[in-house]
């Protein structure tokens, strides 16, 4: 009676096109071709979308439309006075993250945002897009970010460090919190699911758990693509203005 | 259709539009606003133990470099351990206080931050 229960293996990197040009290992895998269904599925939505431009919207139009609004409307509230140039990038960052969130909950796909080396990458590309838009537009007066206004000298050389720390770690929450989210709620899914597939009668309980749990998982995913796109919004606020 | 009518059609849709906006307002508001507050209050106490980890375990990451690269252990450690609370404890101040995750305590020029609400 004993099923094996491998809730991680759902994680599992496979090379479906091992490629080793000069040595390195640039295969493409299962992670790749989920990034790429991904990317795909984003341009396919906003260019079948646009395609329509009917007054009143279809269905796909529909879509298309509310993805872009809410982003439009997110940066201009959050990321202030000038933010809209960068509307392009939060906008990508969003439905590329929010389709791989949706996309791995479909049964047997893989959830690439469930890798943290993922999530380090697109967060990382924000933190140092910040850090060099920071520096571009006040040069080194970006500095003064890190000296809070009005404080004694004193307490500026404790401050200094703490406020240098709790900008270097904004990668590390970023990605952290994508990552675990995933993980967690797939982890778990899994975990129901075997629970059910081991017990003979009464299955259908864990079965009915992870009914309920899928449609939080759906919750997370749009929510933690939510919460991703709106910290960038306030970090590019940070670098645009020094509050 | 009359060729005088011509914007009738979006009148009438306006009109339609209109009465269903008010139907919405009238069936949904209790239900709708109670499960996204719980929803996200649940995601805000997750991001506030996140915030205040995630420094720590950094910092000291950081402070363990440091002593490899400049033979202090276990100074570094030590002194970015402390650094690594507090910058959790302001990171989660300023999460609580709903200023976002700004590094700096002026505040915004321009309105409100909306923060925290994930």
């Amino acid at each position: 009676m004993a099923i094996e229960i491998k809730p991680l293996e759902q994680f599992t990197i496979e090379r479906l096109v091992p490629l080793h040009p000069f040595g390195i290992d640039a295969s493409f895998t299962n992670a790749a071709l989920m990034m790429t269904i991904a990317a795909a599925a984003v341009c396919l939505l906003v260019i079948a979308g646009a395609r329509a431009k009917a007054l009143v919207p279809g269905r796909w139009q529909s879509i298309a439309e509310i993805g872009y609004e809410f982003i439009a409307d997110m940066v201009e509230t959050n990321a202030g006075h000038g933010g809209m140039a960068y509307f392009p990038f939060v906008f990508t960052l969003f439905m590329f993250i929010l389709l791989g969130n949706l996309l791995g909950l479909v049964p047997y796909s893989f959830t690439f945002t469930s890798h943290i080396i993922v999530t380090f990458a697109l967060a990382a590309v924000v933190f140092v897009g910040v850090t060099i838009i920071g520096f571009a537009r006040h040069g080194l007066h970006f500095l003064s970010l890190f000296a809070p206004h009005g404080v004694p000298v004193a307490l500026l050389v404790l401050l200094i460090p703490i406020e240098l720390l709790s900008y270097f770690i904004r990668p590390f929450t970023l990605s952290i919190r994508l990552f675990a989210n995933m993980l967690a709620g797939h982890t778990m899914l899994a975990i129901f699911a075997g629970f059910a597939a081991s017990v003979p009668l009464f299955g259908i309980l864990p079965l009915g758990v992870d009914v309920l749990l899928y449609f939080l998982e759906l919750l997370v995913a749009v929510l933690q693509a939510y919460v991703f796109a709106i910290l960038t919004c306030l970090y590019l606020r940070d670098a645009l203005h020094l509050h | 259709m009359p060729p005088g009518d011509a914007r009738d059609p979006l009148r009438d849709l306006e009109r339609r539009l209109a009465a269903a906006g008010r139907d919405d307002a009238r069936k949904t508001p209790a239900r709708g606003a109670d499960n996204g507050t719980t929803g996200s209050l649940l995601a805000f106490a997750w991001r506030i133990g996140l915030e205040l980890v995630v420094a720590v375990a950094v910092a000291m990451a950081l402070g363990w470099a440091f002593d490899r690269w400049l033979g202090t252990r276990p100074w570094g450690m030590i002194v970015m351990f402390f650094l690594g609370v507090a910058a959790g404890m302001v990171n989660v101040w300023r999460t609580v206080a709903g200023m976002g995750m700004a590094v700096g305590y002026r505040q915004g020029g321009t309105g409100e931050r909306r923060d925290g609400e994930d």
